[in-house]
């Protein structure tokens, strides 16, 4: 067997290191499961940053019920609202947690829910607006484990 | 879809010193009491302290519709005052047969000599909503529950029950809930073994449970063989736990990890 | 019948912002845990949540295994006028679970 020199390392690396900065501005979803549910519901429209405030806990001491609430900036009119709103998990086996459709007569495009989070991740909201564009916002919490989980 | 995790922590506390039974009665100074809500997140606070958000009062309705269909309305006129108390009576003898009852022992008793009913089984659905929908009625109140002499031998069984080591772990509740209480283990922090928020809505069970599946779950975790659900073993440690809990505030439906 | 909690204002005036909050008991089974044999249990969660005022939709939501048991949803819509609302979960089994509650609006 070859042994691999050091030069050759750096030389591969380099690549990955080049390969990685060329990558699409939706990098942000590391997790292709992810970024493949993400695909499959808004397709490869770029997501800008923003409008979206999603508040998850910095620490989660169970992972079967972490609150969540989220709030899209939005008129709520006729003519500009929210349409839906969606929220994915890094780490769930299913990654679209839940999706939230409003409408003009939502008035204000809030929720609060409960969620499951299997284990210490980013969670990310992204809204659809009534023109079609995305916006998302992330947050990470840190579900601990806990001492004494019997089934 | 969250695995459980084994129990890694609780094998290190095993070497603790343990307590001799007739030292004390309670391993917790008065002034040391604290409710199982301080050793939460403040997240789950809120989700307990949120009068429409607290998943136990689910219950705490289909309690009160059992109560009000079930037959109970009829000798008990007034269930927002005439349960104030319920949090500091029970668990009780029985004036009739002698036997202590808790409080699902007393809404048995209720329908076997009242509604010739049939018992509702412990941990049903039914008998815990009924349960929590009268013990919703203490919330907020302060528990003061008195050993009577008559009494007096069930709280030295649930005390020595207390003190007694069991299962693979060879570990005691007292191990745990007095002497290591607020220390960390694993991601929680230990608490004093409180059951003043009981019935209560544990994130792990993801419902609703008693104080006695409570202590079925921490036998379990110590690899014990656990006495059944109501029985005479859980009925006493159930009269030291309340009584060990005096000074606290009755949150059932609370929520607990 | 499933248990259901819903929440309405009492004293909305027309033209306000309100919150709406409904809570249904259900175990939201995620169809990824084992009971003690060691056997899957079937998944069987409600998969989608529909609140209407009178015959509009104001709101509505899919859910997957990731929603939390006995989903709690708190939402909002521009009261207008006096109606009623419709709260309705379907299970994946495709029963329906509806609970109706009544929107008095001052004028």
């Amino acid at each position: 067997m070859t042994p691999i020199k050091r030069r050759d390392v750096l030389r591969i690396s380099g690549g990955v290191a080049v390969s990685l900065t060329l990558l699409p501005k939706s990098a942000w979803a590391d997790e292709p499961a992810m970024r493949k549910s993400i695909r499959d519901m808004f397709g490869d429209k770029p997501i800008q940053d923003g409008r979206v405030t999603l508040t998850i806990p910095t620490l989660s001491e169970n992972g079967y019920s972490v609150s969540m609430n989220v709030e899209v900036e939005s008129p709520m009119t006729e003519n500009d609202y929210v349409t839906k709103l969606a929220i994915f998990s890094e780490r769930n086996p299913i990654p679209l947690i839940a999706a939230y459709h409003f409408t003009p007569a939502s008035g204000r495009a809030r929720i609060a829910s409960n969620i499951r989070l299997g284990g210490t991740q980013n969670v990310h909201a992204i809204a659809q607006m009534s023109d079609g564009s995305l916006w998302r916002a992330s947050a990470k919490t840190f579900v601990t484990l806990a001492a004494c989980v019997v089934l | 879809m969250i695995r459980a995790f084994g129990i890694i922590g609780i094998a290190l506390l095993a070497g603790c010193s343990e307590k001799p039974v007739d030292e004390a009665a309670f391993g917790i100074a008065p002034e040391n009491i604290r409710s199982g809500y301080e050793f939460l997140t403040a997240e789950t606070q809120a989700l307990q302290n949120d009068d429409f958000a607290n998943p136990g009062l689910l219950w705490v309705q289909t309690g009160q519709g059992l109560f009000q269909d079930g037959g109970c309305a009829a000798c008990h006129n007034d269930p927002g005052t005439e349960f104030r108390s319920v949090a500091s009576t029970f668990p009780a003898l029985d004036p009739q047969s002698g036997k202590l009852i808790n409080l699902e022992g007393r809404i048995n008793l209720c329908r076997t000599r009242h509604q010739s009913l049939p018992e509702l089984p412990y941990e049903s659905d039914d008998l815990l909503a009924l349960t929590t929908f009268v013990k919703s009625r203490a919330r907020g109140g302060t528990i003061d529950y008195q050993i009577t002499d008559a009494l007096q031998p069930h709280f030295a069984a649930g005390q020595n029950y207390f003190y007694s080591k069991r299962g693979q772990f060879n570990l005691s509740c007292n191990q745990c809930h007095d002497e290591n209480a607020g220390a960390k283990m694993r991601g929680d922090t230990v608490s004093q073994g409180h059951i003043n928020g009981f019935p209560a809505y544990r994130n792990d069970w993801q419902t609703l449970g008693s104080s006695h599946r409570r202590f079925e779950a921490c036998d379990i975790a110590v690899r014990a063989d656990p006495p059944a659900l109501g029985s005479q073993t859980y009925l006493d440690l159930e009269v030291y736990l309340t009584a060990r809990g005096n000074g606290l505030t009755s949150e059932s439906p609370a929520i607990r990890r | 019948m499933r248990n259901i909690r819903l929440s309405v204002p009492d004293n909305a005036k027309s033209g306000d912002v309100i919150e709406l909050k409904a809570m249904i008991r259900h175990d939201m089974e995620s169809g990824y845990r084992v009971n003690i044999q060691g056997q899957t249990i079937a998944r069987n969660i409600l998969t989608f949540f529909e609140c209407r005022f009178d015959d509009n939709v104001i709101f509505s939501a899919d859910f997957h295994p990731g929603v939390s048991a006995n989903p709690l949803l708190k939402f909002h819509m521009r009261a207008q006028k006096s109606g009623t609302l419709t709260f309705e979960w379907t299970e994946q089994t495709g029963q329906i679970f509806t609970k109706t509650a009544a929107l008095a609006v001052l004028e």
